[in-house]
């Protein structure tokens, strides 16, 4: 078999694989973070100016994106809204995962009384639907962006407690883990430095999910009103507020919803093809 | 007569994750006669489980046969389409797994599952097949043969399992079985039972065995002509006899060399009566389940290790060797007894010890693939003990590294290497090396040659003895290994069922009192093709000591 050393390696980065699906979801992922970023700069039209004299106005040359059931520009509603659907979707999903798998972790380091009393508490929340939760909070608080902020992180932080408690368990079963403690090692340390290494992975890929489902959370809120308040709007308020041009295939309805489609599924398509380690060293240098 | 099995040139590869292809078999050829036993021996990564798996037409996930022929009874497995190789697996060729724990399925019961390829072959009625069944399990010498197919997996011992598993493979009359490790997963005592009833078996039924294992003794008593392998080929291949009387590659020298005991050369004692004991234990006494009191595993075990000699301690799985290992190192909770270190009292748990009492004392684990983090580069690991007790940083800690992989014998470059891309015998050393970081007076040794090759594990004993001279530690060595604990240890303490039956020492190996000792020692299996055969145990003892 002469094709041993003719056959061409996969191409790879810094001793990583990279797969051309997940570059396509990042740069998906990219460009949305670089709209949100930088929509006030480029916008055409304020986000409350009434620009067309008709409603639910088709594509053009004026209005990229046609216009909304008042008249406004609809490109400048979406740009602007990439604003608050990553933004927010962001903020939420990192003040999860953070203290989810924090929690999880010494949970699963503890053991004991501790492990009982953070399981059960963040079961009882687990137990409480999403949507009801929300509506709940926003209507007894009223909303603002903090508070959808909070309100989403706590919805989310169980199912990120349960996924690191549960790889954590498993680590810490690992004799290395009892070679740490007989050193005299703290809890800290032995999260920190000994756990979270081995858990990385599968928790990003993780709290990948988990944003997309902050983000459908948020746009199902914003669609029941109780999200983003008018005349700002994210991607999910968009669809909700033009639902009327619906029967006249208005633009106005599809485009958000094609953004929340593209950005939910590009960040899916990156973590499923995050870059992978290249373990076969023997062939470099 | 024409072999059975005709291997020709065989060729296997794997690709690695970039694309690469290694090549693992490098053009093995070798037959097998009808009812010949074959054994394939050879260190960890040879090939032996690869080769002995092509003749069921199988390469595990990643591998691919990539040239040669393997022909079974004149059939070729290599270009054999799928389904017609189903057909043969387990009619012709059967498969006995290392661990029969893990390959049967525990929510079906034994029978169903050992008369399953009559069913899928419609070799015979299921009636039939329970019988013949029944006959095999007698053939077995398998307790209580009419009953036993009524059980579940978890109901019978590891040794009935094992033997079960033969059941399942021979139920087909195939032609050739292919054993792979069958008896490595079990203790000495247990094995000898074992050995004896396959060997009886398979002569009786007349077929071809392929005996895939790394234990040259276990293969002596078994087979009819043994190959070497290293490195994906054929170094040398015989008779039983012309292998161990004359071996002419130096890689079966050097096998057969790590198997001659090496007898421990007597620590000078320098007046030890007088002297106070680097450790003593005092009728300790520890178990499991609230507070450790359920299940006993360690019941009053006493003893003493002076300063700079070494205690082997020797027992077979259950016996709660590594319990008391725990119990001294901290990680058991809870235990009645005292634990004296250098004179002053040792605390319960890892909580009630200083530092400087955590550092003195270092456990090192059987298994190097979980003792060390996979996601910490070697230099990390090493690094750790060394800034926790010794407030090392920067350019001190990185030299005091590369001083540590010279004393373990690894190269320097190892130490930006992670766990995983290192081999067994050299994570066992990184593992070590992690203990000595610490500067230990006393390390407690558990199992650690175990998952190691006769020749590594050769090499890592020889190792622990030169720290030894340098560094004046004292070991405690656990293990179920006789000859390891013989080449290392001053005095040996031999446990059964959590209790110390007899204490020796190496020069008193060879008498031993205790009906149990005696019966775990002539269980050894020794180079002698004849051991086996000629092995007479007192069946009182069997019966009173053996766990089957």
């Amino acid at each position: 078999m002469t094709r041993a050393s003719a056959s061409s390696p996969v191409s790879g980065w810094f001793g990583y694989r990279i797969n051309p699906v997940g570059l396509f979801g990042l740069a998906v992922v990219v460009f949305w973070a670089v709209v949100a970023l930088l929509a006030p700069r480029f916008i055409p039209h304020s986000v409350g100016e009434i620009v067309d004299t008709d409603y639910f106005g088709p594509i053009s040359r004026e209005l990229w994106f046609g216009s909304d059931y008042l008249g406004r520009d609809m490109f400048s509603r979406i740009m602007m809204g990439a604003r608050y659907t990553v933004g927010i979707s962001l903020v939420a999903v990192i003040l999860a995962g953070f203290s989810g798998i924090v929690l999880g972790m010494i949970a699963a380091v503890s053991g004991g009384w501790v492990d009982t009393i953070l399981s059960r508490f963040l079961d009882a929340l687990n137990s409480i639907p999403s949507k009801l939760f929300g509506l709940v909070v926003v209507a007894a608080v009223g909303s603002s962006i903090p508070v959808l902020i909070v309100t989403l992180s706590i919805i989310y932080t169980p199912g990120a407690f349960r996924f690191a408690r549960a790889l954590s368990v498993n680590i810490n079963a690992m004799d290395f883990i009892v070679v740490a403690r007989i050193r005299g090692e703290s809890l800290l340390y032995l999260i920190r430095a000994e756990i979270l290494p081995n858990i990385l992975g599968p928790v990003l890929a993780d709290l990948g999910l988990r944003f997309v489902f902050i983000v459908l959370l948020l746009s199902g809120l914003s669609f029941l009103g109780l999200g983003v308040q008018p005349p700002y709007a994210d991607w999910g308020a968009l669809v909700r507020e033009n639902i009327g041009g619906l029967p006249f295939a208005a633009p106005a309805v599809i485009l958000p919803s094609l953004a929340i489609a593209s950005l939910t599924i590009s960040v899916n398509l990156l973590i499923d093809n995050l870059p992978r380690k290249i373990r076969d060293r023997s062939s470099g240098s | 007569m024409s072999a059975l099995v005709k291997i020709r040139d065989l060729r296997v590869e794997a690709t690695t994750d970039i694309g690469r292809r290694v090549e693992i078999i490098k053009g093995v050829s070798l037959d097998i006669a009808g009812g010949e036993v074959v054994a394939l021996i050879g260190e960890s990564g040879s090939g032996k489980t690869t080769i002995a798996m092509t003749l069921l037409g199988y390469a595990r996930p990643g591998l691919k046969i990539s040239g040669g022929a393997v022909l079974v009874d004149g059939v070729d497995m290599v270009t054999l389409p799928e389904n017609k190789r189903a057909r043969l697996r387990g009619a012709k060729v059967a498969y006995v797994p290392q661990s029969a724990a893990a390959a049967f399925n525990p929510a079906m019961t034994i029978m169903d599952q050992v008369i399953e390829v009559t069913r899928i072959h419609n070799l015979m009625s299921p009636a039939d097949a329970r019988a013949k069944a029944v006959n095999l399990f007698k053939a077995l010498s398998l307790p209580e043969p009419e009953q036993i197919g009524a059980r579940y997996p978890h109901q019978v011992s590891g040794g009935q399992l094992q033997r079960l598993a033969a059941a399942m493979a021979l139920i087909g009359d195939p032609k050739v079985v292919i054993f792979d490790e069958p008896t490595t997963a079990l203790d000495v005592t247990t094995q000898v039972e074992v050995l004896r009833a396959f060997k009886a078996v398979t002569r009786k039924q007349g077929v071809a065995c392929v005996y895939v294992s790394h234990d040259l003794a276990v293969v002596a008593q078994i087979a009819d002509r043994i190959v070497v392998l290293r490195g994906g080929e054929v170094q040398e291949s015989g008779t039983i006899r012309e292998i161990l009387e004359a071996p002419r590659h130096p890689y079966t020298r050097e096998l057969l060399g790590a198997f001659t005991p090496k007898i421990h050369a007597h620590a000078p004692q320098s007046d030890a009566a007088g002297r106070q004991p680097l450790l003593l234990v005092e009728q300790l006494t520890a178990g499991y389940g609230p507070g450790g009191r359920h299940v006993k595993a360690v019941e009053a075990i006493s003893l003493r290790v002076e300063r700079g000699s070494n205690l082997g301690i020797i027992g077979e799985s259950g016996c709660g060797k590594s319990t008391l290992a725990r119990a001294i190192a901290g990680i058991l909770a809870g235990y009645d007894g005292n634990i004296t270190f250098n004179g002053r009292e040792l605390g319960r748990t890892i909580k009630n010890r200083t530092r400087d009492e955590l550092r003195q004392i270092q456990i090192v684990f059987q298994h190097a693939d979980t003792a060390l983090n996979p996601a910490k580069s070697v230099e990390e690991i090493l690094g750790r003990p060394l800034t926790f007790y010794h407030g090392m940083k920067g350019k001190a800690r990185d030299a005091r590294v590369d001083e540590l992989l010279d004393l373990v014998h690894l190269p320097r470059a190892v130490r930006h290497r992670l766990p995983g891309e290192l081999s067994g015998g050299q994570k066992q050393r990184v593992n070590f090396a992690r203990a000595l970081a610490a500067e230990p007076t006393l390390i407690l040794c558990d199992e650690i040659t175990s998952a190691l090759d006769t020749v590594v594990a050769a090499a890592v004993i020889d190792l622990l003895k030169e720290l030894q001279r340098e560094l004046s530690l004292s070991y405690i060595f656990i293990s179920h290994d006789l000859s390891v604990v013989e080449a290392i240890c001053d005095e040996i303490i031999v446990m059964y069922r959590g209790r110390k039956v007899e204490e020796i020492t190496p020069a008193h190996v060879k008498a031993p009192e205790h009906p149990y000792t005696q019966l775990l020692f002539s269980s050894v299996p020794k180079l002698d093709p004849n051991w086996l055969d000629t092995l007479r145990q007192d069946p009182d003892q069997v019966r009173a000591y053996a766990l089957r």
